[in-house]
Order: C-alpha cells, then structure tokens, then sequence
C-alpha cells in the first residue's frame, strides 16, 4: 500500500520512496526505507503528517501517493 | 595577512537557536548582507580572532535550495564550524553534524535547548556523544546563557571527528591539491554545483553514503539518547490542534483577522497617514521643492526630479512613507509566525486549496505577502521548489491579488454600496483566482514540487531574533526596490513629459467607453493605475459613477497591470517572454473580466 492510504493513528514501515531527491531529504529528516512511524494527522484529502518521537514532517498527498508503506499496527 | 584571518562559521537546522549563539559570540558589531539573486541574508561579526558567519538554516548540505546553496559555500570556506543542534530533535541533526563531519571540517558541538529536551523527559549522554563523534560537545541553553562560556573556550578545541565508516576510502579517491575533503564528499553527494565548479563527475553515491550516515547517527542515538517519557508539551498540543482542521481553521481564521487588523488598520492607516500624510506630504515634499525651486516644475529636469512623479517626490514618498512601514509591518509578522513555528503549519493548512492551482503550501508565504506590497511578493516567489510554481505565483500575484495601498482605497469605495457588492467583489476576485490558477496548472508545462515541510514545536518567538530579521529582510527589499521604484518614476515621467501617456489614455478611451461602459475619463485612472495602483483606485473616488459602473472599475482596475515597480519587477524575475506574457495576459483578463461583468451589471 502506499502512504495516502494511512489512517490517522496507524503505525508504518517506510519500503521504498519513488523520488531521489525527496528520497534524499526524507532521510535527513529520518524517514527512510524501514523506518517506522506514527501517521499523527491527515488532513482531509490534504497533507499527511508523519512522526517520530519529536520530529514531525507533513507530506502532501501527491507525494505520499508514491511512498510505499506497510502497516505495523 | 589579515589580522582575522580564521572563518568560524555556524551551521544548524532551522530553528535551533543559532542565532542566540551569533549574538553571544559577536555582539553588536553585526553586518547582515544580502546573498545576490536570494531572499537569504548572511550575518557577520567577530570574535576573539575569528570572522564569524552564521548560516541560514538547513537540514543538509547541499543544493536543494537557495538556503543550501548559501550555506554549502559558506562553510566550505570556514575553517571551524560550530554547530548547534536541538537537544529535542537529536535524530535529525546529528545527521547534519556528522555529514559536517565527514566533510572534514574542524567541528564543535553545542546541543542547544537542553532544558526543553529535560522538560520533555529527554535525557542526553554528552560525554558519550563526544566520544562517537571524535569532537568536543557541550551541552546548552543559549537563551538562559548556560553552557555558552564553554562553547566560547572551546571553540578553538575544534577538531576533526569520526568520520562514517567506509567514508574516508571513498574520499581518498577524489581529494587532489584542487579538490578538497569537503568538496570531495558533496561531490560523493552527487552535488552538481560542486562537479562542475571542480571539473570532476559526480560519482552518484548519495543514497549509499546518506543510508550509512543514517545508520551510524540511529546507532549514535540509541546509545546516547534516552527518553522516559512520550513528548507532549504544550507546543506540541498547540501544533497537532493547528492541524486538525475543527480546531485548526478557526486558529487559522483568528490568525488571519489578527494580520489583517494589524497591517490593514494599524499600519496601512494610522502608521501610513503619519509617515506618508504628515512627515512626507506634510514636511518633506514642500521642503525639497523649496530648495530645488530654481527649477522650473514645468521643464523636462524639473518633472523629472520634482514632478508629479518626481525621483525626489514621488519616489522617496512613497518608498519612505508607504512602503518601508508596510513592508516592516509585513516581515514582522511572517518573522513572528516563522520562529514560532506557525508559517508551517499553515503552509499545511492550504497545502490542499493550492495545489488545485499548480502551487504548494508554502506558496502561501508570497501571497500573503502580495496583500502588502506585490513588488515584494514578487522577490519572495524565489523561494518556491520550480520556475513553474515561480510562473503561476507570479501571475497570479498580479492579477488577482490588491496590494495594500490599493486594498485601502477599495474597501473605502466598495463600503457605502452596501454589502451586496463586498461579497461580489470577493467572490468575483477568488473565483478568477481560482479558474487561471487551475488553467494555468494545466496548460503549463511540467510538474510542481509537492509539500515536504518539517514541522517544528510551537515555541515562543525571541524578540530580538524577530526583530533583527525583520530587519534584515526590510534592509534588503527596500535596497534592492529603491532602484525599481525610482526607474519606475523616471519612465512615467518620460511618457508624460513626451505626451506618450496622453495618447495612449486616448488610444484606450474607446474600450474604456464602449466595452466597460465607462465614462471617457476613466482611462486616466486606469493609466494612473499602472503609476500606483492605489492612485488608480483613488482617482475613482471623485468621479460620478452608478454603483454598477463603480464594481465594474474596480473589479478591472484591481485585475489590471500592476503597478509600474511590480511591473518592473517581474521583468527582473522573469524571462523577457514569460514577463511579458504575464503582463499582457493580466491586462488582456482585467479588460475581459470587465467587460462581461458590464454586460449585466451596467
């Protein structure tokens, strides 16, 4: 599945981000593939908030259309 | 040599307190310059033997925007880097200070907010720290000044520190005499400035060497970072409610209302009525003309220096009286919303409406600016991710989005006919907005970035850090406008004085009068538009017009061309056809727009 598909709450792994350089950035900010993190918000058909211990990254739906995830919990 | 000959640079993410630590370090003695070509403004100061420059800042280095771009080059020519990083966001930031590390630099480490991380049950193995990463680092809280006489003592401790495993190798191959360790690992880092600056091929191993990076600061992290308990201060509550929309919006709408009474009442009218009214109608202009009054007003010299739209008239009025004050008012409060760590999360909040219009939540920041000065909003779409959002943005600053001074004007003229024609007006303005952004996405070429933004807790903005950005930000728009204000006046002047602008006020009068149904002396206003677009609405307020044929003007005039300064402006932004365009397609929609409304309402 892919992240827009998330639910508010739901625990993630990161598989695979599509683009390099968000691949790139996403890394830094520590999303990266097999990281797992907490959907702490998604707004509706808006952006997905993403979170791990204090760090929080908003990824718009476009975007997070090509982030493939699995669900941890 | 130069007697400071050593360059201490500062590097940190956003939001770090970095600057707290460049004030401690240099005190007063501060230049703020502006890089050419950026809205990114470098600090510089001294001390002890070192020239010390702070860093906008970044989560990496590299080039994915101007901000990066600055600082890459800053600090590949510093010799030490101090490097503050938030005791709260540990895993984020040591990335950056163990790709400083690879980079070879001499490096010293200040993890800054300590308390905050203590308040949120965030306790942090220092020494340990110190010893994964082969420098020194100190544990502070820059606002409560503990820590920074350690940092300062420090500083020339600096060293180079454990690089990634595998990484040194890797370097060997590139480093030459020409090609340094720093500049070796962004080339590593696939950094295209970089390789062509130095003639070698980027050697495409960014994922491989960012995944070992990773891995080593989540190893470093694991040992040295313990958090007892699930972090949920006060800001962190107040950040989720922004994003939930039952609570966000209306945080969102009081926000909005507070701006608008702040810009829109407090400064465009009181602050402006003085500035502009007393101090630059009231006792400057009638002092400048009495001592250039040898001159004849009439002749050539005299209109262009203290005419009507003189370059010691109008200019300085204008740039003095109206512009300095809105455009403080205006970076205050985005400087406000940045560091309190708002300006994200509303770039969250309209993130969805924008990008139906080819843009981006951050997008947001221009065009909220462009409610103040379109000139200056126009700068500030150099911050969007593509020429193509930088396209839309532009375009859409100048058709549908009034300026201060001309919004003033407006609600003045729309009020006494009634509330009827506020909301039609509104209606009409989001609407065209709506349909040429939703156009525009789809006739232009392309893709536009998607929103990737890090969202920082709530926290208390520091007066002086708002302050002196503001500052800074003022400095430079009114620097780099000045010059675009002033050739502005200089070629209204020249129409004027040649008859040019008489003639072309002739040459519209005919669809002024048959297709907007509008008396012949509204072609002046409209031409008097393009000089300031508030003298366009305000020419307006004498004429006798029907509440019908009052809309029409003003829906056409706020659509029309926008003012000469901003005209100028896009050109400069712009290529010559895409500036063109934008300008005759704004023209081209304003009379359109026009017309057809006329065709029901007149």
């Amino acid at each position: 599945m892919t992240l827009d598909m998330v639910n508010r709450g739901d625990v993630i792994e990161i598989l695979s981000i599509k683009d390099k350089d968000i691949r790139a950035q996403a890394i830094r900010l520590c999303i990266y593939e097999g990281s797992k993190l907490k959907c702490a918000e998604k707004l509706p058909s808006g952006p997905i908030v993403l979170q791990n211990r204090m760090q929080e990254v908003a990824i718009s739906r476009k975007l997070a259309q090509q982030i493939v995830i699995s669900k941890v919990s | 040599m130069n007697q400071y000959s050593k360059h201490l640079v500062l590097v940190g993410n956003p939001n770090v307190g970095k600057s707290v630590f460049f004030n401690s370090l240099t005190g007063k003695y501060v230049d703020v310059s502006n890089f050419p070509g950026t809205t990114v403004d470098i600090s510089t100061g001294r001390f002890e033997d070192y020239i010390v420059e702070d860093t906008p800042g970044i989560y990496g280095v590299s080039s994915f925007n101007d901000e990066e771009r600055v600082a890459r080059d800053v600090i590949l020519n510093g010799d030490i880097v101090l490097n503050v990083i938030d005791a709260v966001h540990m895993q984020r930031d040591i990335f950056l200070t163990q790709q400083l590390i690879d980079m070879g630099k001499k490096v010293i480490v200040a993890v800054n907010l300590i308390d905050e991380a203590k308040k949120n049950g965030i306790n942090i193995d220092i020494k340990k720290l110190s010893q994964f990463l082969g420098v020194e680092v100190f544990a502070t809280s820059a606002l409560k000044g503990i820590g920074i006489d350690d940092v300062k003592k420090n500083i020339k401790n600096a060293r180079v520190g454990n690089k990634t495993e595998g990484i040194q190798e890797m370097l060997s191959e590139i480093v030459s005499p020409e090609v340094s360790e720093a500049e070796a690992l962004l080339i590593l880092e696939e950094d295209q400035v970089i390789s062509e600056r130095k003639g070698v091929k980027t050697e495409g191993k960014r994922d491989e060497i960012y995944r070992k990076r990773r891995e080593r600061v989540d190893r470093i992290i694991n040992e040295v970072v313990s958090d007892s308990i699930e972090g949920s201060s006060f800001g962190t509550k107040l950040g989720r409610l922004m994003l939930k929309p039952i609570t966000g919006l209306p945080i969102l709408i009081v926000i909005l209302a507070v701006m608008f009474w702040f810009i829109g009442v407090l400064i465009a009218q009181i602050v402006v009525d003085f500035t502009e009214g007393t101090v630059m109608e009231g006792i400057y202009k009638p002092f400048i003309e009495n001592i250039f009054n040898f001159i004849p007003k009439d002749s050539f010299i005299g209109s262009l220096l203290i005419g009507d739209f003189g370059l010691l008239t109008m200019t300085p009025i204008y740039i003095l009286g109206l512009l300095l004050p809105l455009t403080i008012g205006f970076y205050l409060l985005m400087s406000l919303m940045e560091d309190s760590g708002l300006l994200p999360r509303i770039a969250v909040l309209s993130d969805k409406t924008l990008s139906k219009v080819g843009l981006n939540g951050r997008a947001i920041i221009p065009l909220i600016l462009g409610f103040g000065c379109v000139t200056m909003a126009t700068m500030t779409t150099r911050l969007l991710g593509s020429k193509r959002e930088r396209i839309i943005a532009t375009f859409l600053l100048g058709l549908t989005i009034p300026c201060s001074a001309q919004f003033g004007v407006i609600i003045g003229l729309l009020t006494p006919m009634g509330f009827k024609y506020i909301i039609s007006y509104t209606v009409i303005l989001i609407l065209i907005f709506g349909i040429s952004g939703v156009l525009m996405n789809k006739l232009l070429p392309g893709e536009s970035t998607s929103l990737f933004i890090d969202l920082p807790p709530i926290r208390l903005p520091q007066a002086i850090n708002v302050l002196k950005k503001t500052m800074a930000k003022t400095k430079s728009f009114i620097i780099e406008a000045t010059p675009i204000f002033a050739l502005g006046a200089v070629l209204i002047t020249v129409l004027q004085y040649t008859g040019a602008l008489t003639a072309i006020e002739h040459g519209i009068a005919p669809v002024t009068v048959q297709w907007l149904k509008l008396p012949e002396q509204t072609s002046v206003v409209f031409i008097m538009g393009i000089i300031r677009r508030d003298f366009g609405a305000a020419g307006l307020s004498h004429m006798v017009l029907t509440n019908g044929q009052m809309f029409v003007a003003l829906i056409t005039i706020t659509l029309f061309v926008p003012c000469v300064a901003s005209i100028i402006m896009i050109f400069k932004e712009r290529s010559k056809l895409e500036a063109s365009a934008i300008w005759l397609g704004s023209f081209v929609i304003a009379f359109l727009i026009g017309g057809l409304l006329a065709r029901f309402v007149i």
